[in-house]
């Protein structure tokens, strides 16, 4: 009896927190987890048709929403938590942010900087060369 | 387990937590971490078609504009589709845990039904776009577009396919490890494919409006 925990074999184990702790609960965290994407959506869908709002700022606002949107989805619907059994799960989302991060604003970086240099007149792209 | 956690917890609270002291971590976490990498694989690819329509977004050869194009009315209905999915499956991943047979056909119902009401409104709006000439041939923009949200909705296909053959397998084989196991991976597949949903209605659809 005492031994259970260290005499399994590997992939047997079936006694699980998410599934120790109840439904009810469980039901709470999806619910409080819908409330809170609900409410977020709610808000980005606002931030995009107000006039209220300085329009340059509204694109930086709705990517802080979609942010704070995609944790409550990580946190509260797929349960990555900073528990020991997630570590491995939560390196692998921080690489994966890396690489989305490098490809994205990588991309747009190059992308923006060529289309300045095309729209450059030809006798200043000859003194941009030559500094 | 509990005399266990007991007797432990006399020598030091912190050994519990160390996951090499306490042998090979459960099957259920090995392929959790499996299809995790998985679907960060996927969300990589979706991130190269993101940066492809950031770029591409102001591409419109003269053609019809994001502003024209997208009905908000239809994309928060679509979103409100996919965000009441995702809470079933949740619901449904509960009554799993808990193995009662009938909670789980009525969740993974539900959760099917919005999925489906969802595929439906995108290719309506699918079919809108072209019936009025903005085709992915059109420009480069269309192009892009219909790539990234078509590569969604063909994710969104292949998860309706396979929360069906997964309720066969509940049907038949009941709640066997092994048919639990895929259906934690079938619950992380779907909370993902919402995750891409909140960057695209974003990026496509509010931030194609706004500029």
């Amino acid at each position: 009896m005492s031994d259970t925990h260290y005499d399994r074999a590997p992939g047997d184990a079936t006694a699980l927190p998410d599934v120790e702790q109840g439904t009810s609960s469980g039901v709470l965290v999806y619910t409080i987890g819908l409330a809170l994407a609900v409410v977020l959506t709610a808000m980005s869908f606002w931030v995009a048709n107000t006039s209220l709002l300085w329009v340059g700022g509204v694109s930086l606002g709705l990517t802080v929403l979609a942010v704070a949107q995609m944790g409550v989805h990580l946190v509260f619907f797929l349960h990555v938590t900073t528990g020991p059994d997630n570590t491995n799960n939560v390196m692998a989302l921080a690489f994966g942010v890396l690489i989305v991060a490098l490809i994205v604003i990588g991309s747009l970086l190059i992308m923006a900087d060529l289309n300045a240099n095309m729209m450059m007149p030809a006798e200043m792209m000859n003194l941009h060369l030559q500094r | 387990m509990n005399v266990n956690v007991a007797l432990i917890d006399d020598v030091s609270p912190e050994t519990q937590l160390i996951a090499s002291e306490a042998g090979p971590a459960p099957k259920r976490i090995v392929v959790g971490y499996g299809f995790w990498i998985f679907l960060l694989s996927d969300i990589v690819m979706f991130a190269a078609l993101f940066a492809a329509y950031a770029v591409l977004a102001h591409a419109t050869a003269g053609g019809p504009t994001g502003a024209e194009l997208f009905n908000q009315v239809s994309v928060a209905i679509e979103t409100g589709c996919l965000l009441a999915s995702s809470y079933t499956c949740g619901l449904m991943s509960l009554a799993v845990g808990s193995q009662r047979r009938f909670r789980t056909y009525l969740a993974a119902v539900v959760t099917f039904v919005l999925g489906a009401a969802f595929l439906g409104l995108e290719l309506r709006e699918f079919a809108g776009m072209i019936a009025v000439g903005a085709t992915p041939q059109r420009s480069a923009f269309l192009s892009a577009f219909f790539t990234l949200v078509g590569c969604h909705g063909l994710h969104v296909t292949v998860g309706l396919i396979w929360l069906v053959v997964m309720m066969f397998q509940v049907a038949v084989k009941g709640f066997r490890a092994t048919v639990e196991r895929r259906l934690l991976c079938f619950s992380l597949f779907w909370h993902a494919l919402d995750i891409i949903w909140v960057w695209l209605f974003t990026v496509v659809y509010l931030m194609g409006v706004i500029s």
